[in-house]
């Protein structure tokens, strides 16, 4: 029971997607359907167990003092928050949801993304040395791509724009592709391991 | 000895200068020229040509998927494809039928529709609808593909999918001509590509954060793609050719300025270790 | 947490909140400056970690956690779910319904294998996805783009139709690009393909692979730097365009 049937049922679900592609009879396509439908469903209450445990975790540390814990409280507040205004008020424009939507959450994650400029800026000038030849093959790249997708570029040579695209377009793309056919082979092999039950690290332990 | 002692300490100063001034040199180099309003003109690449020239070949009352997978973390870049995009299908009565495999994506769309849609005269329901958002990743492009009423039986405000005319007659993606991915991340273009593209054969273009962009070559090189857009100055390009100047190319001053910044900081960064590693040899 | 920095944001939030209520304040202009304010908090952390900051990073992840649970109520569960069961008396939706619900018993030290049954549904569900994906997309689809010719006939005569130094570069460049194409591939290839030691010529084709792999990371690198400041220069816009009004 702990350990069979979740394999059946991975084999039946991976089994019916991969049948599927190649037969578009109703026996395969119908409960193919069924399951993508299904999949939708138990997907979105992961992400609401995801949630749960987050909140679980830090209402523990709130009761026992843990690091941090008053920042925790303002956590909670402002998940049940948006919680409260999404259930309740709905999420219309114009609600209170939308309002925290846009004025808070929005500007929250923009700006946290943004301190990454600044980290890359910090990180050339303090980490990117010309060791080796692999590594000024790197360097140069970036910078004639660097300066190649923007107007600066085109002032220094007015080929620079193109050549970047070539580099893109050909050893670049040349690499990226050997990289996805290396990765694709991965892929396959360990979804069909998944699938046929020979990997069950998905599971966890069964201590 | 003392003036290559002094000019060696200065060397050794300047490459372990507080890594707070580099970010006050990145701020203004970003700051200056947004607040005096420099503009630049573009050069444009194929593969925004390829997207910009598919929709121009669109004939007017086709249908289009605008799958706007991003947050608010990539709104700077992808943000202004979004309403490139919107305003290049309004101005050709293209209609949109926009969904989103990320939570915070419909606001957003949203967002779009609400600006631009009555510049055009476009009517919700009539001329584009917003889906929402749907859980499920893969699951749901493939769904999507199959049964678009099953994956969707409302659309983001809760309007059934029967009751919204635009959408009658539309029962998958089969019955669109374009499908227009703004992309962040996983899920977004690339699995579009890996689940749609073949296997429905419906022509997939779009746009991504320029972080994405390298490795989506293969794709436009293979046909997978028929276009694609990447970061800002993606949409800068796509602007251009539509000629509504926006967010994209405003930004790209600044864009300029800050990567003359870090190319001197790499430069300038490695002269110092040249330096250094003759000294010690 | 100092008192002070929750006492301080405590009454401002609640002045702005009172404001909005009786109309004193107009809600555009009072979430333009909670989205300014919170703005900086995040950029305060460049300077050093502190606690706004702190306090900012954690309201946005609780409101972000709410966010997500609310929109997964009303675009998932209730279309999906809810009214075709309830309404529409479909009830094999119970099973995905009761699977979901299994996937709390991971709470439980005890029942948590019950969990198991959801996530091998998903497991194996994404996992076909991925089969087919890989294979169509990614592997038939790119190993049919790479079948090009060597040799390109057009691109020789248009060296010889060059008028400048630039086109005769992209000229000699368009004559190269199928053979390094193949040449880039294949190499690339045969550095991952670790079963054999890369000495003599497997190590020299793997060396060139790696040329065209450090290639393809300088392209990602500066691409990356652009994605960068993208967001930066995103951020500085909304703050002096729609907060300050400095520019249009």
């Amino acid at each position: 029971m702990k350990t069979e049937v979740p394999v059946i049922i991975a084999f039946i679900a991976g089994m019916l997607m991969i049948v599927s592609f190649f037969s578009p009879h109703p026996v395969f396509a119908e409960p193919a359907a069924m399951m993508r439908n299904w999949a939708i469903i138990i997907t979105a209450f992961a992400y609401v167990l995801g949630v749960a445990n987050i909140a679980r975790i830090s209402a523990g540390a709130v009761r026992t003092r843990g690091r941090d814990w008053r920042y925790k409280i303002v956590m909670l507040l402002s998940l049940g928050a948006m919680l409260g205004a999404g259930l309740v008020g709905g999420i219309q424009g114009g609600s209170v949801f939308d309002w925290n939507y846009n004025n808070v959450m929005v500007p929250m994650q923009s700006t946290m993304f943004s301190l990454l400029a600044f980290f890359i800026a910090s990180a050339a000038f303090r980490a990117f040395r010309a060791r080796s030849v692999e590594a000024t093959l790197l360097l140069v790249t970036a910078v004639i791509v660097m300066l190649g997708r923007v107007p600066v570029g085109e002032r220094l040579w007015s080929g620079l724009p193109a050549f970047t695209e070539w580099i893109m377009e050909v050893p670049n793309m040349a690499a990226k592709r050997g990289i996805m056919i290396g990765a694709a082979l991965g892929a396959i092999s360990t979804g069909l391991k998944m699938i046929l039950g020979l990997e069950r690290s998905y599971l966890g332990s069964d201590k | 000895m003392s003036e290559a002692g002094d000019r060696n300490g200065i060397i050794q100063k300047l490459s372990q200068v507080d890594r707070r001034l580099i970010y006050l040199v990145v701020l203004v180099c970003a700051v200056v020229p947004l607040v005096i309003g420099a503009r630049v003109t573009l050069s444009v690449s194929p593969p925004v040509r390829g997207l910009f020239d598919a929709v121009e070949e669109l004939p007017p009352g086709s249908y289009v998927y605008l799958a706007a997978d991003y947050d608010p973390g990539s709104l700077p870049e992808l943000y202004p494809m979004n309403i490139a995009f919107v305003e290049h299908l309004f101005s050709k009565d293209i209609k949109i039928i926009a969904a989103s495999l990320w939570a915070p994506g419909p606001p957003l769309s949203q967002r779009v529709f609400d600006d631009i849609a009555p510049r055009y005269g476009k009517v919700y329901g009539r001329d584009y609808v917003n889906l929402g958002f749907k859980e499920g990743r893969e699951a749901v492009m493939v769904s999507v593909a199959e049964d678009l009423r099953r994956t969707f039986p409302e659309d983001y405000l809760g309007t059934p999918y029967g009751e919204i005319p635009m959408l009658e007659g539309i029962d998958n993606l089969t019955d669109v001509s374009l499908i227009v991915n703004v992309s962040a991340g996983y899920p977004g273009i690339k699995e579009w590509v890996q689940q749609i593209a073949t296997r429905f054969d419906v022509p997939i273009g779009g746009g991504v954060t320029a972080v994405s962009g390298p490795e989506m070559y293969p794709y436009i090189q293979s046909g997978q793609l028929v276009g694609l857009l990447a970061g800002m100055k993606g949409a800068g390009e796509y602007e251009q050719l539509l000629g509504k100047p926006g967010l994209g190319l405003a930004g790209m001053a600044a864009q300029s300025s800050v990567h003359v910044a870090v190319i001197v900081f790499i430069v300038l960064a490695n002269v110092f270790y040249f330096i250094e590693r003759r000294k010690k040899l | 947490m100092k008192p002070l920095t929750l006492i301080v944001s405590g009454i401002v939030l609640a002045a702005g909140i009172v404001g909005v209520a009786t109309g004193g304040v107009d809600s555009q202009v009072f979430g333009t400056w909670v989205a300014a304010l919170l703005t900086l908090a995040i950029f305060s952390f460049l300077y050093k970690d502190n606690p706004v900051y702190k306090m900012a990073e954690h309201i946005f992840i609780g409101v972000s956690a709410g966010y997500v649970v609310a929109l997964e109520y009303w675009n998932v569960f209730i279309p999906n779910l809810w009214n075709p069961l309830v309404s529409g008396g479909n009830y094999i939706l119970l099973v995905p319904f009761a699977l979901g619900l299994l996937l709390f018993t991971r709470f439980s030290p005890r029942a948590s294998w019950l969990s198991r049954w959801a996530i091998a549904a998903m497991v194996g569900s994404y996992a076909g996805f991925a089969v087919i994906g890989a294979l169509q997309g990614d592997l038939i689809a790119q190993v049919r783009a790479s079948m090009i010719p060597i040799y390109s006939g057009e691109a020789v005569a248009s060296m010889s139709l060059a008028e400048n130094t630039n086109e005769y570069i992209f000229a000699f460049l368009g004559v190269v690009q199928n053979p390094l194409t193949i040449i880039g591939l294949l190499t690339t290839l045969i550095y991952f393909f670790f079963s054999r030691e890369h000495r003599g010529s497997l190590g020299v084709a793997s060396r060139v692979g790696i040329w065209f792999l450090m290639i393809s990371f300088g392209a990602s690198f500066g691409y990356t730097v652009m994605s960068r400041v993208s967001l930066l220069i995103g951020r500085l816009h909304f703050l002096l365009s729609d907060w300050l009004g400095v520019i249009q």
